[in-house]
Protein backbone atom coordinates (compact mmCIF):
# COMPACT_ATOMS: atom_id res chain seq x y z
CA UNK A 1 0.00 0.00 0.00
CA UNK A 2 1.05 3.02 -0.71
CA UNK A 3 2.29 5.55 2.22
CA UNK A 4 0.22 7.99 3.73
CA UNK A 5 1.06 11.58 1.97
CA UNK A 6 3.26 13.62 4.55
CA UNK A 7 4.61 10.30 5.95
CA UNK A 8 8.24 11.19 4.54
CA UNK A 9 7.94 14.79 6.58
CA UNK A 10 6.67 12.79 9.75
CA UNK A 11 10.54 10.94 9.48
CA UNK A 12 12.44 14.19 8.53
CA UNK A 13 10.68 17.01 11.08
CA UNK A 14 8.83 14.62 13.28
CA UNK A 15 4.98 14.55 14.04
CA UNK A 16 4.38 17.99 15.41
CA UNK A 17 5.98 19.74 12.76
CA UNK A 18 4.82 18.00 10.01
CA UNK A 19 1.28 18.76 11.92
CA UNK A 20 1.50 22.03 13.01
CA UNK A 21 -0.33 24.41 10.65
CA UNK A 22 -3.36 21.43 10.79
CA UNK A 23 -3.48 21.88 14.17
CA UNK A 24 -3.55 25.37 14.28
CA UNK A 25 -6.40 25.16 11.86
CA UNK A 26 -8.16 22.73 13.99
CA UNK A 27 -8.10 25.30 17.37
CA UNK A 28 -9.02 28.11 15.47
CA UNK A 29 -11.83 26.31 13.69
CA UNK A 30 -13.18 24.73 17.05
CA UNK A 31 -11.71 27.67 19.46
CA UNK A 32 -14.31 29.94 17.15
CA UNK A 33 -17.11 27.69 17.44
CA UNK A 34 -16.35 27.46 20.86
CA UNK A 35 -16.33 31.57 21.38
CA UNK A 36 -19.72 31.37 19.94
CA UNK A 37 -20.76 28.30 22.25
CA UNK A 38 -19.44 29.79 25.85
CA UNK A 39 -22.58 32.35 25.84
CA UNK A 40 -25.55 30.00 25.68
CA UNK A 41 -23.42 27.17 27.52
CA UNK A 42 -21.36 28.88 30.46
CA UNK A 43 -23.07 32.15 29.90
CA UNK A 44 -19.69 33.50 28.84
CA UNK A 45 -20.95 36.31 26.58
CA UNK A 46 -18.07 37.10 24.21
CA UNK A 47 -19.85 36.80 20.99
CA UNK A 48 -23.59 36.54 20.23
CA UNK A 49 -25.23 35.41 16.92
CA UNK A 50 -23.29 33.46 14.32
CA UNK A 51 -21.30 33.99 11.60
CA UNK A 52 -24.00 35.34 9.65
CA UNK A 53 -24.12 38.66 11.60
CA UNK A 54 -22.40 38.56 15.23
CA UNK A 55 -21.71 41.39 17.97
CA UNK A 56 -18.58 40.70 19.94
CA UNK A 57 -18.05 42.09 23.23
CA UNK A 58 -21.42 44.01 22.64
CA UNK A 59 -19.58 46.70 20.64
CA UNK A 60 -18.30 45.17 17.33
CA UNK A 61 -20.97 44.14 14.23
CA UNK A 62 -19.50 41.81 12.23
CA UNK A 63 -21.20 40.72 9.35
CA UNK A 64 -20.70 37.94 6.12
CA UNK A 65 -20.31 40.44 3.10
CA UNK A 66 -22.16 37.62 0.99
CA UNK A 67 -24.90 37.35 3.44
CA UNK A 68 -25.55 41.49 3.55
CA UNK A 69 -24.55 41.33 -0.55
CA UNK A 70 -27.68 38.89 -0.79
CA UNK A 71 -29.88 41.21 1.25
CA UNK A 72 -28.98 44.05 -0.71
CA UNK A 73 -29.77 42.40 -3.85
CA UNK A 74 -33.12 41.43 -2.59
CA UNK A 75 -33.99 44.78 -2.19
CA UNK A 76 -33.25 45.87 1.12
CA UNK A 77 -31.46 48.86 2.56
CA UNK A 78 -28.94 48.02 4.54
CA UNK A 79 -28.43 49.29 8.16
CA UNK A 80 -24.99 51.10 9.30
CA UNK A 81 -24.15 48.41 11.66
CA UNK A 82 -24.54 45.30 8.62
CA UNK A 83 -22.36 47.77 6.49
CA UNK A 84 -19.64 48.28 8.77
CA UNK A 85 -19.64 44.87 10.16
CA UNK A 86 -19.70 43.51 6.29
CA UNK A 87 -16.56 46.39 5.44
CA UNK A 88 -14.56 44.75 8.31
CA UNK A 89 -15.20 41.11 7.57
CA UNK A 90 -14.06 41.58 3.81
CA UNK A 91 -11.50 43.92 4.83
CA UNK A 92 -10.13 41.32 6.98
CA UNK A 93 -9.85 38.39 4.51
CA UNK A 94 -8.88 41.11 1.96
CA UNK A 95 -6.04 40.98 3.71
CA UNK A 96 -5.26 37.69 5.25
CA UNK A 97 -6.75 35.83 1.64
CA UNK A 98 -10.35 35.45 1.03
CA UNK A 99 -10.62 31.31 1.67
CA UNK A 100 -8.84 31.51 4.61
CA UNK A 101 -12.28 31.80 5.90
CA UNK A 102 -12.75 28.61 4.17
CA UNK A 103 -9.94 26.72 6.20
CA UNK A 104 -9.35 28.49 9.43
CA UNK A 105 -12.96 29.36 10.47
CA UNK A 106 -15.77 27.18 8.66
CA UNK A 107 -17.04 24.49 10.44
CA UNK A 108 -18.34 22.60 7.36
CA UNK A 109 -14.70 22.08 5.96
CA UNK A 110 -13.98 19.54 9.39
CA UNK A 111 -16.62 17.67 8.26
CA UNK A 112 -15.06 17.64 4.35
CA UNK A 113 -11.72 17.21 5.62
CA UNK A 114 -13.10 13.96 7.55
CA UNK A 115 -14.80 12.56 4.09
CA UNK A 116 -11.26 13.31 2.22
CA UNK A 117 -9.02 11.48 5.07
CA UNK A 118 -11.91 8.58 4.74
CA UNK A 119 -11.83 8.40 1.40
CA UNK A 120 -7.82 7.51 1.49
CA UNK A 121 -8.25 5.52 4.18
CA UNK A 122 -10.46 3.31 2.39
CA UNK A 123 -8.77 3.31 -0.89
CA UNK A 124 -12.03 4.92 -2.49
CA UNK A 125 -10.25 6.39 -5.73
CA UNK A 126 -13.66 6.95 -8.06
CA UNK A 127 -14.55 10.34 -8.92
CA UNK A 128 -17.28 12.76 -10.76
CA UNK A 129 -14.87 15.55 -11.67
CA UNK A 130 -16.64 18.63 -11.82
CA UNK A 131 -15.72 22.02 -13.13
CA UNK A 132 -14.27 23.87 -9.76
CA UNK A 133 -16.01 26.96 -12.08
CA UNK A 134 -19.04 25.67 -11.03
CA UNK A 135 -18.51 27.56 -8.10
CA UNK A 136 -18.85 31.04 -9.62
CA UNK A 137 -22.15 30.05 -11.59
CA UNK A 138 -23.90 28.78 -8.71
CA UNK A 139 -22.62 31.49 -6.71
CA UNK A 140 -23.95 33.94 -9.56
CA UNK A 141 -27.13 31.85 -9.52
CA UNK A 142 -27.86 32.81 -5.27
CA UNK A 143 -27.72 36.27 -6.57
CA UNK A 144 -30.19 35.72 -9.80
CA UNK A 145 -32.72 34.29 -7.54
CA UNK A 146 -32.28 36.79 -4.44
CA UNK A 147 -33.38 39.12 -6.80
CA UNK A 148 -36.12 37.40 -8.47
CA UNK A 149 -37.70 36.22 -5.06
CA UNK A 150 -36.78 39.05 -2.81
CA UNK A 151 -35.99 36.25 -0.29
CA UNK A 152 -32.24 35.51 0.35
CA UNK A 153 -32.95 32.17 -0.46
CA UNK A 154 -29.62 30.88 -0.67
CA UNK A 155 -29.73 31.03 3.29
CA UNK A 156 -32.78 28.26 3.14
CA UNK A 157 -30.23 25.50 2.51
CA UNK A 158 -26.66 27.21 3.12
CA UNK A 159 -25.36 24.20 4.54
CA UNK A 160 -22.26 26.48 5.91
CA UNK A 161 -24.66 28.99 8.27
CA UNK A 162 -26.73 25.77 9.03
CA UNK A 163 -23.95 23.55 10.41
CA UNK A 164 -23.11 26.60 12.55
CA UNK A 165 -26.46 28.01 13.52
CA UNK A 166 -27.33 24.41 14.17
CA UNK A 167 -24.56 23.64 16.59
CA UNK A 168 -25.51 26.89 18.88
CA UNK A 169 -29.02 27.76 18.76
CA UNK A 170 -30.59 24.35 17.64
CA UNK A 171 -29.48 21.36 14.73
CA UNK A 172 -33.68 20.41 13.63
CA UNK A 173 -32.86 18.26 10.42
CA UNK A 174 -29.93 20.32 9.54
CA UNK A 175 -27.62 17.63 9.91
CA UNK A 176 -28.97 15.66 6.98
CA UNK A 177 -27.88 18.68 4.91
CA UNK A 178 -24.30 18.14 6.57
CA UNK A 179 -24.79 14.46 6.17
CA UNK A 180 -25.83 14.73 2.40
CA UNK A 181 -21.90 16.92 1.57
CA UNK A 182 -19.83 14.59 3.74
CA UNK A 183 -21.43 11.43 1.52
CA UNK A 184 -21.11 13.50 -0.84
CA UNK A 185 -17.16 14.74 -0.83
CA UNK A 186 -16.80 10.65 0.44
CA UNK A 187 -18.07 8.75 -2.50
CA UNK A 188 -19.51 10.92 -5.62
CA UNK A 189 -17.02 13.83 -6.03
CA UNK A 190 -13.44 14.34 -4.30
CA UNK A 191 -13.49 17.30 -2.78
CA UNK A 192 -16.83 17.81 -4.04
CA UNK A 193 -18.33 20.33 -2.09
CA UNK A 194 -15.34 22.74 -0.48
CA UNK A 195 -13.31 22.71 -4.11
CA UNK A 196 -16.15 23.03 -6.60
CA UNK A 197 -19.45 23.74 -5.89
CA UNK A 198 -19.75 26.03 -2.74
CA UNK A 199 -20.48 29.57 -3.63
CA UNK A 200 -19.89 31.03 0.14
CA UNK A 201 -16.23 29.96 -0.70
CA UNK A 202 -16.68 31.39 -4.32
CA UNK A 203 -17.93 34.47 -2.98
CA UNK A 204 -14.68 34.38 -0.72
CA UNK A 205 -12.47 33.31 -3.57
CA UNK A 206 -13.31 37.09 -5.04
CA UNK A 207 -12.23 38.74 -2.16
CA UNK A 208 -8.11 37.36 -2.18
CA UNK A 209 -7.55 38.51 -5.40
CA UNK A 210 -4.89 40.79 -4.14
CA UNK A 211 -4.22 38.99 -0.99
CA UNK A 212 -0.83 40.37 0.49
CA UNK A 213 -0.52 37.28 2.35
CA UNK A 214 -0.03 33.87 0.75
CA UNK A 215 1.54 30.78 0.52
CA UNK A 216 5.21 30.51 -1.41
CA UNK A 217 6.92 27.59 -2.59
CA UNK A 218 9.59 29.64 -1.92
CA UNK A 219 12.61 26.56 -2.17
CA UNK A 220 11.41 24.77 -4.73
CA UNK A 221 14.77 23.94 -6.14
CA UNK A 222 14.50 21.60 -3.38
CA UNK A 223 11.14 20.06 -4.22
CA UNK A 224 11.63 15.61 -4.81
CA UNK A 225 8.68 15.26 -6.74
CA UNK A 226 6.85 13.46 -4.08
CA UNK A 227 3.73 14.53 -4.74
CA UNK A 228 2.42 14.87 -1.32
CA UNK A 229 1.71 18.11 -1.47
CA UNK A 230 -0.82 17.58 -4.39
CA UNK A 231 -2.30 14.62 -2.39
CA UNK A 232 -3.33 16.76 0.45
CA UNK A 233 -4.18 20.20 -0.73
CA UNK A 234 -7.22 20.96 -1.29
CA UNK A 235 -7.55 22.80 -4.50
CA UNK A 236 -4.05 21.12 -5.97
CA UNK A 237 -4.03 22.80 -9.23
CA UNK A 238 -3.23 26.19 -7.60
CA UNK A 239 -0.29 24.45 -6.40
CA UNK A 240 1.93 23.65 -10.01
CA UNK A 241 2.36 27.32 -11.83
CA UNK A 242 4.28 28.24 -8.32
CA UNK A 243 6.04 25.06 -7.89
CA UNK A 244 6.74 23.68 -11.21
CA UNK A 245 7.23 27.58 -12.72
CA UNK A 246 11.29 27.81 -13.03
CA UNK A 247 11.02 26.88 -16.26
CA UNK A 248 8.13 29.40 -17.65
CA UNK A 249 9.42 32.38 -15.55
CA UNK A 250 6.93 32.00 -13.27
CA UNK A 251 7.21 32.87 -9.19
CA UNK A 252 7.17 31.15 -6.52
CA UNK A 253 4.30 32.40 -5.06
CA UNK A 254 0.73 30.88 -5.15
CA UNK A 255 -1.43 33.60 -6.48
CA UNK A 256 -4.68 31.56 -7.25
CA UNK A 257 -6.81 33.02 -4.95
CA UNK A 258 -8.21 29.12 -4.93
CA UNK A 259 -5.65 28.19 -2.91
CA UNK A 260 -7.40 28.57 1.12
CA UNK A 261 -4.05 29.04 2.95
CA UNK A 262 -4.52 26.30 5.23
CA UNK A 263 -0.58 25.86 5.07
CA UNK A 264 -1.29 21.56 4.78
CA UNK A 265 1.67 21.69 1.79
CA UNK A 266 4.02 23.76 4.43
CA UNK A 267 3.05 20.56 6.98
CA UNK A 268 3.74 17.68 4.55
CA UNK A 269 6.74 18.42 2.40
CA UNK A 270 9.86 17.60 3.88
CA UNK A 271 12.04 19.08 1.96
CA UNK A 272 10.21 22.43 3.82
CA UNK A 273 9.60 23.79 0.21
CA UNK A 274 6.50 25.61 1.34
CA UNK A 275 6.16 28.59 3.80
CA UNK A 276 3.66 31.74 4.67
CA UNK A 277 5.36 34.27 2.35
CA UNK A 278 4.01 37.82 1.23
CA UNK A 279 2.42 38.19 -2.67
CA UNK A 280 5.15 40.83 -3.17
CA UNK A 281 8.10 38.35 -2.22
CA UNK A 282 7.49 36.86 -5.83
CA UNK A 283 10.89 37.28 -7.52
CA UNK A 284 12.44 34.67 -9.65
CA UNK A 285 15.40 32.71 -8.23
CA UNK A 286 18.90 34.38 -9.12
CA UNK A 287 20.12 31.81 -11.41
CA UNK A 288 23.35 29.85 -10.75
CA UNK B 1 3.14 18.72 -42.88
CA UNK B 2 2.14 20.62 -45.65
CA UNK B 3 0.09 23.96 -45.59
CA UNK B 4 -2.97 21.89 -46.33
CA UNK B 5 -2.53 19.75 -43.55
CA UNK B 6 -2.35 22.67 -41.09
CA UNK B 7 -5.08 24.31 -41.88
CA UNK B 8 -7.35 21.22 -41.75
CA UNK B 9 -5.44 20.75 -37.95
CA UNK B 10 -6.27 24.65 -37.28
CA UNK B 11 -9.83 23.63 -38.79
CA UNK B 12 -10.11 20.59 -36.78
CA UNK B 13 -9.66 22.38 -33.61
CA UNK B 14 -11.46 25.25 -34.16
CA UNK B 15 -14.44 22.87 -34.67
CA UNK B 16 -13.46 21.28 -31.31
CA UNK B 17 -12.81 24.34 -29.86
CA UNK B 18 -16.17 26.13 -30.42
CA UNK B 19 -17.75 22.24 -30.06
CA UNK B 20 -16.03 22.13 -25.99
CA UNK B 21 -17.07 25.79 -25.31
CA UNK B 22 -21.06 24.55 -26.82
CA UNK B 23 -21.24 21.34 -24.87
CA UNK B 24 -19.57 23.72 -21.49
CA UNK B 25 -21.73 26.29 -22.03
CA UNK B 26 -24.58 23.64 -21.85
CA UNK B 27 -23.69 22.07 -18.85
CA UNK B 28 -23.21 25.23 -16.80
CA UNK B 29 -26.52 26.55 -17.69
CA UNK B 30 -28.28 23.05 -17.03
CA UNK B 31 -26.49 23.11 -13.59
CA UNK B 32 -27.13 26.50 -12.40
CA UNK B 33 -30.85 25.95 -13.90
CA UNK B 34 -30.80 22.63 -11.50
CA UNK B 35 -29.54 24.11 -9.16
CA UNK B 36 -31.32 28.08 -9.37
CA UNK B 37 -34.68 26.66 -10.12
CA UNK B 38 -35.36 24.53 -6.96
CA UNK B 39 -33.79 27.60 -4.51
CA UNK B 40 -36.44 29.81 -6.54
CA UNK B 41 -39.17 27.71 -5.49
CA UNK B 42 -37.64 27.28 -1.67
CA UNK B 43 -38.11 30.56 -1.61
CA UNK B 44 -41.68 31.29 -2.66
CA UNK B 45 -42.54 28.71 -0.30
CA UNK B 46 -40.26 30.23 2.44
CA UNK B 47 -42.93 32.88 2.33
CA UNK B 48 -45.83 30.64 3.54
CA UNK B 49 -45.77 31.15 7.38
CA UNK B 50 -47.58 28.54 9.47
CA UNK B 51 -50.00 29.99 11.11
CA UNK B 52 -48.82 29.60 14.72
CA UNK B 53 -45.28 31.24 14.02
CA UNK B 54 -45.61 34.51 15.27
CA UNK B 55 -42.68 37.28 14.19
CA UNK B 56 -41.01 39.44 16.40
CA UNK B 57 -42.38 42.72 17.16
CA UNK B 58 -41.93 45.37 14.22
CA UNK B 59 -41.24 42.18 11.77
CA UNK B 60 -41.35 43.31 8.31
CA UNK B 61 -44.25 42.00 6.41
CA UNK B 62 -42.92 38.16 4.84
CA UNK B 63 -41.92 39.16 1.75
CA UNK B 64 -40.02 41.80 3.05
CA UNK B 65 -38.57 40.10 5.73
CA UNK B 66 -37.21 37.50 4.59
CA UNK B 67 -34.97 40.10 2.32
CA UNK B 68 -33.68 41.66 5.33
CA UNK B 69 -33.23 39.05 7.82
CA UNK B 70 -30.27 37.56 8.21
CA UNK B 71 -30.72 34.89 10.54
CA UNK B 72 -28.04 35.46 12.97
CA UNK B 73 -29.89 35.41 16.29
CA UNK B 74 -29.36 38.47 17.87
CA UNK B 75 -32.59 39.03 18.97
CA UNK B 76 -33.15 35.76 20.06
CA UNK B 77 -29.95 36.24 22.46
CA UNK B 78 -31.61 39.41 23.82
CA UNK B 79 -35.16 38.16 24.33
CA UNK B 80 -34.76 37.84 28.25
CA UNK B 81 -37.88 35.18 28.48
CA UNK B 82 -36.88 32.77 25.79
CA UNK B 83 -39.88 33.43 23.78
CA UNK B 84 -37.92 33.63 20.54
CA UNK B 85 -36.26 30.99 18.93
CA UNK B 86 -34.95 30.19 15.18
CA UNK B 87 -36.45 28.18 13.21
CA UNK B 88 -34.76 25.02 12.53
CA UNK B 89 -33.90 22.93 8.96
CA UNK B 90 -37.42 21.22 8.56
CA UNK B 91 -39.22 22.89 10.17
CA UNK B 92 -42.06 25.06 8.01
CA UNK B 93 -40.86 28.60 9.23
CA UNK B 94 -37.84 29.87 6.99
CA UNK B 95 -34.97 28.17 8.10
CA UNK B 96 -32.93 30.41 10.59
CA UNK B 97 -35.73 32.74 10.93
CA UNK B 98 -36.61 33.83 14.14
CA UNK B 99 -39.99 33.19 15.30
CA UNK B 100 -42.44 32.39 18.38
CA UNK B 101 -45.30 30.05 19.59
CA UNK B 102 -47.47 31.85 21.64
CA UNK B 103 -49.23 28.80 23.37
CA UNK B 104 -45.32 27.69 24.16
CA UNK B 105 -43.91 31.06 25.22
CA UNK B 106 -45.71 34.19 24.88
CA UNK B 107 -44.39 38.17 24.25
CA UNK B 108 -43.89 39.68 27.03
CA UNK B 109 -44.21 42.88 25.43
CA UNK B 110 -41.01 44.61 27.66
CA UNK B 111 -41.18 48.46 27.40
CA UNK B 112 -37.54 48.78 25.89
CA UNK B 113 -37.93 46.31 23.33
CA UNK B 114 -34.66 44.71 23.33
CA UNK B 115 -35.10 42.36 20.22
CA UNK B 116 -35.40 45.62 18.20
CA UNK B 117 -32.83 47.26 19.36
CA UNK B 118 -30.52 43.50 18.28
CA UNK B 119 -31.22 43.79 15.11
CA UNK B 120 -28.49 44.36 13.11
CA UNK B 121 -31.13 44.80 10.07
CA UNK B 122 -33.97 46.29 9.39
CA UNK B 123 -36.13 43.27 9.39
CA UNK B 124 -37.25 44.46 12.88
CA UNK B 125 -38.52 47.74 12.22
CA UNK B 126 -36.15 50.35 14.56
CA UNK B 127 -39.19 52.70 14.80
CA UNK B 128 -41.02 50.37 16.56
CA UNK B 129 -40.96 52.48 20.00
CA UNK B 130 -43.71 51.59 21.94
CA UNK B 131 -44.32 47.97 22.06
CA UNK B 132 -48.31 48.76 22.43
CA UNK B 133 -47.86 49.57 18.58
CA UNK B 134 -46.58 46.33 17.90
CA UNK B 135 -48.74 44.03 15.46
CA UNK B 136 -47.26 40.59 16.14
CA UNK B 137 -50.42 39.06 15.07
CA UNK B 138 -54.40 39.24 16.00
CA UNK B 139 -56.09 37.55 18.76
CA UNK B 140 -59.14 35.31 17.35
CA UNK B 141 -61.64 33.94 19.86
CA UNK B 142 -61.51 31.02 16.96
CA UNK B 143 -63.54 28.51 19.20
CA UNK B 144 -66.99 29.70 19.97
CA UNK B 145 -68.64 26.82 21.20
CA UNK B 146 -66.07 25.77 23.70
CA UNK B 147 -64.91 28.96 24.92
CA UNK B 148 -66.63 28.84 28.92
CA UNK B 149 -67.57 32.43 28.87
CA UNK B 150 -69.59 31.67 25.39
CA UNK B 151 -71.06 28.51 27.58
CA UNK B 152 -72.05 31.27 30.08
CA UNK B 153 -69.22 30.79 32.80
CA UNK B 154 -67.16 33.33 34.08
CA UNK B 155 -63.70 32.46 32.97
CA UNK B 156 -62.02 35.75 31.83
CA UNK B 157 -58.61 34.35 31.56
CA UNK B 158 -58.13 35.83 28.41
CA UNK B 159 -59.52 39.07 29.72
CA UNK B 160 -57.34 39.45 33.04
CA UNK B 161 -54.05 38.39 31.70
CA UNK B 162 -53.76 40.80 28.56
CA UNK B 163 -51.38 43.14 28.82
CA UNK B 164 -53.67 46.05 27.14
CA UNK B 165 -57.12 44.84 29.15
CA UNK B 166 -60.09 46.69 28.47
CA UNK B 167 -58.33 48.27 25.47
CA UNK B 168 -57.39 45.17 23.14
CA UNK B 169 -59.65 42.58 24.74
CA UNK B 170 -63.32 44.15 26.60
CA UNK B 171 -65.76 42.12 27.96
CA UNK B 172 -69.22 42.66 26.11
CA UNK B 173 -72.52 41.19 27.98
CA UNK B 174 -74.79 39.21 25.94
CA UNK B 175 -78.16 37.89 27.10
CA UNK B 176 -77.58 33.89 28.18
CA UNK B 177 -80.57 32.26 26.10
CA UNK B 178 -80.29 28.93 27.82
CA UNK B 179 -80.83 29.96 31.70
CA UNK B 180 -82.84 33.07 30.62
CA UNK B 181 -82.07 35.12 33.33
CA UNK B 182 -78.22 35.30 33.28
CA UNK B 183 -75.14 37.54 31.52
CA UNK B 184 -72.91 36.01 29.10
CA UNK B 185 -69.85 37.78 28.83
CA UNK B 186 -68.42 37.85 25.47
CA UNK B 187 -64.45 38.49 25.04
CA UNK B 188 -64.11 40.65 22.20
CA UNK B 189 -60.97 41.25 20.90
CA UNK B 190 -60.50 45.14 19.37
CA UNK B 191 -57.52 44.71 16.19
CA UNK B 192 -57.08 48.73 17.20
CA UNK B 193 -55.33 47.51 20.04
CA UNK B 194 -54.65 43.87 20.15
CA UNK B 195 -50.46 43.84 20.19
CA UNK B 196 -50.81 40.03 19.13
CA UNK B 197 -48.17 39.56 22.36
CA UNK B 198 -50.08 36.00 22.79
CA UNK B 199 -50.69 35.65 26.38
CA UNK B 200 -53.90 35.07 25.99
CA UNK B 201 -53.72 32.33 24.06
CA UNK B 202 -51.10 31.10 25.99
CA UNK B 203 -53.37 31.50 29.64
CA UNK B 204 -56.45 30.15 27.97
CA UNK B 205 -57.66 27.21 30.51
CA UNK B 206 -58.80 25.27 27.87
CA UNK B 207 -57.07 22.08 26.72
CA UNK B 208 -56.61 23.48 23.42
CA UNK B 209 -56.98 26.71 23.66
CA UNK B 210 -60.05 28.61 22.09
CA UNK B 211 -58.30 31.92 21.53
CA UNK B 212 -55.49 31.78 19.49
CA UNK B 213 -52.85 35.12 17.56
CA UNK B 214 -52.76 34.67 14.07
CA UNK B 215 -51.22 36.54 11.41
CA UNK B 216 -52.91 39.30 10.52
CA UNK B 217 -53.65 38.58 6.80
CA UNK B 218 -55.48 35.33 8.32
CA UNK B 219 -57.56 37.43 11.18
CA UNK B 220 -58.47 40.29 9.51
CA UNK B 221 -61.45 40.81 6.84
CA UNK B 222 -61.80 44.04 5.29
CA UNK B 223 -64.56 45.78 2.92
CA UNK B 224 -64.28 46.34 -0.49
CA UNK B 225 -62.71 49.62 -1.06
CA UNK B 226 -65.47 51.40 -2.30
CA UNK B 227 -67.98 50.39 0.84
CA UNK B 228 -69.17 53.02 3.28
CA UNK B 229 -71.20 52.63 6.73
CA UNK B 230 -73.90 55.12 6.10
CA UNK B 231 -74.44 56.17 9.85
CA UNK B 232 -70.94 57.35 9.70
CA UNK B 233 -70.68 59.28 6.61
CA UNK B 234 -74.11 60.69 7.90
CA UNK B 235 -72.56 61.86 11.19
CA UNK B 236 -69.41 63.27 8.80
CA UNK B 237 -71.97 65.28 6.74
CA UNK B 238 -73.95 66.15 9.76
CA UNK B 239 -77.20 65.69 7.71
CA UNK B 240 -78.62 62.03 4.99
CA UNK B 241 -76.65 62.09 2.08
CA UNK B 242 -79.65 61.33 0.04
CA UNK B 243 -82.20 63.73 0.58
CA UNK B 244 -85.80 62.70 0.73
CA UNK B 245 -85.51 59.28 1.68
CA UNK B 246 -88.90 58.15 1.83
CA UNK B 247 -90.06 57.30 5.34
CA UNK B 248 -92.16 53.89 4.40
CA UNK B 249 -95.35 53.61 6.63
CA UNK B 250 -94.83 51.42 9.59
CA UNK B 251 -96.97 48.40 9.55
CA UNK B 252 -98.06 47.42 13.17
CA UNK B 253 -100.12 45.01 13.52
CA UNK B 254 -103.31 45.50 13.67
CA UNK B 255 -103.98 45.03 17.67
CA UNK B 256 -102.02 48.35 17.90
CA UNK B 257 -103.44 50.29 15.19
Amino acid sequence: MKPMPGADAVKEKGWWKSHQWLLLRRSSQIGILLLFLAGPWADIWVVKGNLNSSLTLDILPLTDPYVALQSLLAGQSLMADVVIGAVVVAGFYILIGGRSYCSWVCPVNIITDLSEWLRRQLGLSSSVSLRSSLRYWLLAATFIVAVASGVIAWELVNPVSMLHRGVIFGMGFAWTIVLAVFLFDLVVSRRGWCGHLCPVGAFYSLLASYSPLRISASRRNACNDCLDCFAVCPEPKVISPALKGVEKNIGPVILSPQCTNCGRCIDVCSKKVFQFSSRFNNQMEAMP
Amino acid sequence: MNTRGLFQAAERSAFYGRRKFLSDAVKVTCGVVLFGLPLAMLARKARALPADAIRPPGALNEDQFLGACVRCGLCVRACPFDTLRLSEFGSQVATGSPYFVARDIPCEMCEDIPCVAACPTGALDKSLTDIDNAKMGLAVLVDQENCLNFLGLRCDVCYRVCPVIDKAITLDLQHNVRTGKHSRFIPVVHSEYCTGCGKCEKSCVLEQAAIKVLPLHLAKGAPGQHYRLGWEEKEKAGKPLVPGIIDLPDRLPESYQ
